[in-house]
């Protein structure tokens, strides 16, 4: 069936803000549907409040929305730019929800708008727990047995039915308490009486257990003519418990004969058959180990984190056919882009091994919960590709940049061995160490197996991993043993720790018995047909398929690595943007990254992608068979800029800013002689390299002082200390990693908080704007408020700014991008920190001005001038709207983690909010960030002593809002006396009712609780804020945030917002 | 032991040595199923041929004995990336490396089986020798791998004597050309009642039986060595019983009624063909295995039509026979390894049996 002539216009809606579960491959998806729909003609828009995506840039989309996800902008946009369609499953649950609601209500029809991509009744068959479980039960798709119950004697009756073990889930608890494992009648009668009791209908979920199971996904295709396909299946290490966006995954399954295979793979076509779908959809499998019984755990009718590593590891692009299926086209008529010779209606066959592991956030929340379950709590992923298993994970392992390079990179060997079994059961990040550990003490695997669940098949993996340890370690090192150890892909690092010799050494003895590594393709068909896409993974022990081809100039453009909390989407915005500048200057491209999720990594970004961890050795295996004519690192954060060293010794030239430069901004000493050579203040500061010195330091710049490593991103390990006893904690913290750079202590000042990115040909600069942030110094940049145009600073101000960014620039020599952080304090302009490369504010800021500022500095570092590339320089004219970049977070999904902030970042994503009036542009940013105010116009206030004067002046306008405010002992008796009517309520501590039941009720819209700095948070505070935000409770830690939302909940009727076209700025 | 892969065209692989150490030489051939490999290994299909997965990762899940397509393995070698030590199923009876050793068939692991599978896609498939000698010269050797010629296979792999697979439903006469014990397994489990013959039973025979179906399996070799097979098939072919062919059963109809057949150039060999049903336009993912396919242009629409054809290059996948209750596929409907979405023809067959019987 060819395409639908009647589609013209199309909405596609994104899935907007970064948050755990909800990440860049809906950007990656939403960018190739994007693109594959223009290919055939059809008019775009798009709508995604996310300013950091590579969708939402006016090369993507004919019409680029950059507002809030809420059914209100989705109507307007439609009566705005009339499409004749939606396509909703492309932007992850949220952009399916909001398809719905339209759809239910009516509104669509009315409109002429049909859904494409799926049906509502489609969606509700998947979606909704109980038509989906009758539509398996119609089809005979077994689902896990589960009743809810209202008596023990009911719970009985059904687990007598299922048989035990059965999972207990109370309706109504917070996060699951009351919940729980009964093997037993006797447990059964325990858990489920106290859960009864707990829950506030009274109502538990019986469930049969199915934890331990093997958990398997396939990827399922279906067109409007039925044909089906799976695309991919894969298996989760991790037995069914852990999420599968928390699991170790490897593709294809390895545990399973062609009888389970096909089994599940007939059952997951004979699903999307029976719902319906049209395009892709994600099956999620429990398999029983020791026999053929299975569960279908979850459907996904749409595109999802799983399609996206699914369409990575095989080549085959699941977003790019969905929407091609959308439009009409049957999967025989869509051509595979990998081979240009066979037809989207086949089913790759992967020649290889893919192995993904998360990246997990607990560098940043230590106090959190390191244990998985099955809520996400992975920020972003990791995947690599080789011959063989073993390869595959050790590749993983070190792309994590985690401080992991190996399965000793944990060491348990303190630990004997009945705490070794029992760290065993512990179900966290670090198990795979575990089992490493274990097999190493000789631990049978049928005992490892036992406790752990994990396949006998991985632990034997494990096991030859940690044999070739042993040989490194005891054995000489032959030629023979170091071409096994390069097999299993043991770095030379590894290598040579284990041996007791250099990295260099064992370099050298590789180049003289002929090991090196070789890159075979990735190309959907295990080498059935020819492929034209030079997508690659390198492996050692094989011929050389990848073809360093010599006729144009070579540019290697590296990648960001994996998405964590400080370094995010942005920087895949900006590798890609580079990477589309040189192709258009004529120039051959080479990506090198491991982040599935991403853009960059889609097969026709680069001339040449290689997914390969970012690894000096890693990259020198590139370099030495492309041997580019030079490298940009400027783009790829400071996973790339950490290269630039190794890259220099490879001989590989350093485009734009040179590394001297580089470091220059970041040696403390060395830089504060370019502020001194410029003329440019900064806050006082020492370098230091024990908590001794730091104690001198501070008690010589008086407190409140900031500490901090120096070469991190997001502010990691910064802190702002207000005594001798944060200072030694926050060091100690900062050491638990040797250090090779020394720690940072500044003089703490509070002023406005400034921002600017720059573009610096040598000479000119170009300052797209200037950037101004909500919250005051002391909040991590990345978690501000940040607006543009800067409106609360003086002309001289903008002056000073401009000049002190032209001088910086010309001073460290850029060529390229810098970021440069400043405080201002009055009049005074005070610089706290430079980045001679792009930055977090980088997409957003060529969005809201219209400047395309990453193919601007590529063409600057070709050697071209700003002035030939048609701008003046300086800081460019201001625009005549407001755009406010809102940072969103994810603390609901990690267990423990503290949520005040701090200088240390805590956002996952961010969200912007564009209008003409800045009230406007403010109220869409936090509508944007799901910040929907007032549902009972209740709100909690407990500040720390020295913002209770702010705190009176916020609380009389919520009052005069009409909102009715709680607080605790001292702040209540500030608003007293300031004659704001308040109610007491009492503290954690005291007894019921108390603030924490007022939370728990459900009835509160607001907390504001700004905690004390420095190490003593109160514990108190530390629950109120945890339990706030697990009711769903909105809970704002800063004085400045707080005003800013109230001054939008003043000023904005919702009904009236303006739509802004990004794509005609 | 160190072994080694010779082909004919002179590249020499070098690597491990699996299963039994004498020395063969056979035609190489590639299957890309990535899950499957005991169900390969018993497909009669290859008798004559030595087998390259290209899936690296091999043995995994062990050895389950009822999962063989056939009493024993039948190709005359086995190549492979690397064989996994350990055998993880809950149905697990054995280890790869011990079948392969129990059989006798000799094998070669831990060679670089993506360059091979692209030498055999780009100079087509060719003979190859595995041996675990050391040849110091290839130049005895080479002119001996080239003389080897398949043969008539389906000699060596068809059953020795006829069998019944007792049922209360249809009757079905089986022509065993190098069944893959599913083929049966599939008719018996819709309540047939299967009888399978030896490749070289007389048309006479069968048609005395008064089946209600006759069902002509897959097989291994060139479907022009089976001459006295393909005139048995023309008797077949004259009766007005309802007749299902799979793969060389179907080459063989085809050469049977006229039309003729070719050699592919690497043939298909997997889990992943797309084949699309004329008719309805439907495309079907299946399993095949063959190196040789009908002719398309050669078919007489007065004797039979195409019903199927390969998406990706599209070659014949089916016929359908004019006038005639005879169909005919060129894929394994029967699965068994590789996807299930065509096991409808069965479905189909028996109806067609049933319209037959009560017209």
């Amino acid at each position: 069936m060819p395409k639908n002539p009647s589609i013209k216009k199309v909405l596609v809606i994104g899935s907007g803000p970064i948050v755990i579960g909800q990440a860049a491959e809906f950007d990656y998806a939403g960018t190739q549907a994007c693109r594959s729909l223009k290919e055939e003609g059809v008019e775009v828009v798009l709508l995604n409040s996310n300013p950091a995506t590579i969708m939402t840039d006016k090369d993507i989309a004919d019409h680029v929305y950059i507002e809030p996800l809420t059914a209100e902008v989705v109507e307007q946009l439609i009566l705005k730019e009339q499409p004749d369609s939606v396509l909703p499953t492309l932007g992850g649950q949220a952009g399916l929800n909001l398809a719905m609601e339209l759809e239910e209500c009516g509104f669509l029809r009315e409109h002429n708008v049909r859904l494409i991509g799926t049906t509502s009744e489609t969606i509700k068959k998947a979606e909704d727990r109980l038509e989906f479980k009758s539509t398996m039960e119609k089809i005979g798709e077994p689902v896990a047995a589960s009743l809810v119950v209202e008596s023990v004697e009911d719970g009985i009756a059904f687990a007598n039915k299922i048989g035990y073990p059965v999972v207990l889930r109370p309706a109504y608890t917070l996060g699951g308490s009351g919940g729980g494992i009964a093997h037993n009648q006797e447990e059964l009668e325990e858990i489920l009486a106290n859960g009864l009791r707990l829950s506030r209908v009274g109502q538990v979920l019986v469930e049969r257990c199915i934890a331990g199971w093997k958990e398997i996904e396939y990827e399922v295709m279906r067109d409007s003519a039925g044909n089906c396909i799976t695309v991919c299946n894969m298996e989760n290490i991790d037995p069914v418990g852990v999420h599968t966006g928390d699991s170790i995954v490897v593709a294809p399954s390895q545990t399973l004969g062609d009888k389970e295979y096909q089994m599940l793979r007939t059952s997951a076509l004979n699903i999307i058959t029976e719902l319906g779908i049209t395009g892709g959809c994600n099956v999620q499998y429990a398999l029983h180990p020791e026999s053929f019984e299975y569960c279908v755990i979850e459907v996904n009718p749409r595109v999802s984190r799983s399609s996206a590593l699914a369409s990575k590891a095989t080549g085959y692009p699941i977003a790019k056919v969905a929407a091609k299926i959308a439009l009409g086209y049957t999967l025989d008529e869509i051509p595979n882009a990998i081979t240009g010779q066979t037809m989207a209606s086949f089913e790759p066959m992967l020649d290889y091994c893919v192995v993904k592991l998360p990246r997990l956030p607990f560098d940043k929340f230590i106090s959190a919960k390191r244990t998985l379950t099955t809520q996400m709590k992975a920020t972003g992923e990791v995947m690599a590709i080789c011959d063989n298993f073993e390869g595959a994970l050790m590749k993983a392992i070190r792309s994590l940049e985690q401080h992991v390079d190996s399965l000793l990179s944990y060491d348990f060997t303190a630990l004997s061995r009945e705490e070794l079994l029992r760290q065993l059961e512990v179900v966290d990040d670090r198990r795979i160490w575990v089992i490493a550990e274990a097999v190493r003490r000789g631990i049978s695997y049928e005992e490892i197996h036992a406790i752990t669940k994990i396949d006998l098949w991985f632990i034997d993996k494990i096991a030859i991993l940690t044999e070739m340890e042993e040989a490194l370690k005891k054995q000489e090192l032959t030629a023979e043993l170091l071409k096994e150890a390069k097999r299993i892909e043991f770095p030379d690092s590894v290598i040579a720790r284990l041996t007791g010799r250099t990295e260099e050494e064992i370099r050298e003895l590789r180049y003289e018995n002929g090991i090196t590594a070789s890159y075979k393709m990735v190309d959907t068909c295990a080498a059935e047909f020819a492929a034209s896409t030079p997508y690659y993974y390198s492996v050692f022990g094989s011929e050389n398929e990848a073809e360093s081809s010599g006729d144009r100039k070579k540019v290697l453009v590296l990648g960001s690595g994996p998405i964590r909390i400080g370094q995010g989407i942005e920087f895949d915005f900006c590798s890609v943007h580079c990477t589309w500048a040189f192709s258009k200057e004529g120039y051959e491209t080479i990506i090198i990254n491991n982040n599935p999720e991403t853009v960059s990594t889609d097969f026709d970004i680069a001339d040449k992608l290689y997914f390969e961890p970012l690894t000096p050795e890693d990259v020198e295996n590139v370099v030495r068979l492309e041997k580019p004519d030079g490298a940009v690192v400027q783009f790829g954060g400071q996973t790339a800029i950490k290269l630039t060293e190794a890259l220099m010794k490879m001989g590989v030239p350093i485009l734009g800013t040179s590394a001297e430069n580089v470091d220059a901004a970041e040696d403390r000493e060395l830089f504060d002689e370019i502020l001194e050579q410029c003329g440019i203040p900064r806050p006082k500061g020492h370098t230091v390299f024990t908590a001794e010195e730091a104690k001198k330091a501070a008690g010589e710049l008086g407190y409140p002082v900031l500490v901090r490593p120096s070469y991190v991103l997001g502010g990691q390990g910064m802190q702002i200390a207000i005594n001798d006893k944060d200072v030694e904690e926050f060091i100690g913290i900062i050491n638990r990693y040797t250090q090779e750079h020394p720690i940072l202590v500044d003089k703490y000042l509070q002023g406005k908080e400034i921002e600017v990115d720059a573009v610096c040909d040598g000479e000119d600069i170009l300052i797209p704007g200037i950037m101004e942030h909500i919250e005051r110094a002391g909040i991590h940049s990345g978690d501000s408020i940040s607006v543009y145009p800067a409106r609360s600073i003086s002309a001289k101000v903008k002056k000073t700014i401009e000049e002190y960014t032209r001088r910086l620039a010309r001073s460290l020599h850029v060529i390229g991008l810098i970021n440069i952080q400043f405080i201002a304090v009055g009049d005074e302009v005070y610089v706290i920190e430079v980045n001679p490369r792009s930055s977090r504010t980088v997409p957003y800021i060529s969005k809201v001005t219209g400047i395309p500022i990453v193919p601007l500095a590529t063409r600057v570092i070709l050697g071209h001038k700003i002035r030939e590339l048609g701008y003046e320089p300086g800081l460019q004219p201001e625009a005549d709207y407001y755009a406010i970049k809102m940072p969103v977070f994810s603390f609901e999904k990690i267990r423990g983690a503290d949520i005040s902030l701090g200088p240390e970042m805590k956002s996952t994503g961010e969200c912007l909010g564009i209008a003409k009036t800045f009230n406007e542009a403010l109220y869409k940013a936090f509508l944007g960030a799901g910040i929907r105010l007032p549902k009972y116009k209740n709100m909690i206030i407990t500040v720390r002593d020295e913002d209770k004067a702010e705190a009176v002046e916020i609380a009389k306008r919520f009052e005069a809002l009409g909102y009715r405010i709680y607080a605790t002992k001292g702040t209540a008796r500030a608003l007293l006396e300031a004659d704001v009517s308040v109610r007491l309520t009492r503290k954690l501590e005291q007894e019921s009712p108390n603030i924490l039941d007022l939370i728990l009720g459900h009835q509160i819209d607001l907390v504001i609780d700004t905690p004390s700095q420095g190490v003593e948070h109160s514990h108190d505070g530390f629950i109120i804020r945890r339990n706030a935000i697990e009711t769903g409770v909105n809970v704002l830690t800063a004085i400045d945030t707080a005003k800013a939302l109230v001054t939008s909940l003043e000023n904005t009727d919702a009904k009236d917002l303006t739509l802004i076209d990004i794509a005609k700025i | 032991m160190k072994a080694f892969l010779i082909l004919e065209d002179g590249h020499v692989f070098t690597g491990t040595s699996i299963g039994a150490q004498r020395e063969v030489i056979s035609e190489i051939v590639f299957n890309t199923s990535m899950t499957g490999y005991l169900e390969v290994l018993t497909d009669p299909s290859y008798a004559g041929q030595a087998v390259v997965m290209t899936y690296p990762l091999i043995g995994n899940y062990g050895v389950c004995y009822e999962d063989m397509e056939s009493e024993r393995p039948w190709p005359d070698g086995y190549i492979v990336r690397e064989l996994s030590r350990i055998s993880s199923n809950f149905r697990s009876q054995d280890t790869i490396q011990h079948f392969l050793e129990k059989y006798e068939i000799p094998g070669i692991a831990g060679i670089d089986t993506r360059a091979l599978t692209k030498i055999l896609r780009e100079s087509g498939t060719m003979n190859g020798m595995i041996t675990t000698k050391e040849y110091a010269s290839l130049d005895e050797v080479l002119p001996r791998i080239k003389a080897y010629a398949t043969g008539k296979v389906v000699e060596r792999v068809t059953c020795k004597e006829k069998k019944v697979l007792e049922n209360d439903g249809l009757k079905v006469a089986l022509l065993d050309l190098g069944a893959k014990k599913n083929i049966a397994r599939s008719l018996h489990e819709r309540g047939c009642e299967v009888t399978i013959y030896p490749a070289h039973t007389k048309a006479e025979e069968i048609i005395a039986a008064r089946p209600d179906g006759i069902m002509l399996s897959n097989g291994p070799g060139d479907p022009k060595d089976c001459g006295p097979v393909i005139d048995e098939i023309r008797k077949l072919y004259e009766t007005d019983i309802p007749i299902f062919a799979i793969c060389l059963g179907h080459q063989l109809m085809a050469l049977a009624t006229g039309a003729d057949t070719y050699k592919l150039k690497y043939g298909h060999r997997g889990g992943n063909h797309p084949v699309r049903d004329l008719e309805t336009g439907k495309v079907y993912i299946s399993s095949q295995n063959h190196g040789y396919a009908v002719d398309a242009k050669s078919l007489d629409p007065a004797v039979a039509v195409p019903a199927f054809e390969n998406v990706n290059d599209h070659t014949n996948e089916g016929l359908r026979y004019t006038g005639k209750n005879i169909f005919t596929v060129q894929f394994h409907p029967e699965a068994c390894p590789g996807p299930q979405d065509s096991s409808y023809l069965f479905d189909r067959f028996i109806k067609s049996m049933e319209v037959k019987k009560n017209a």
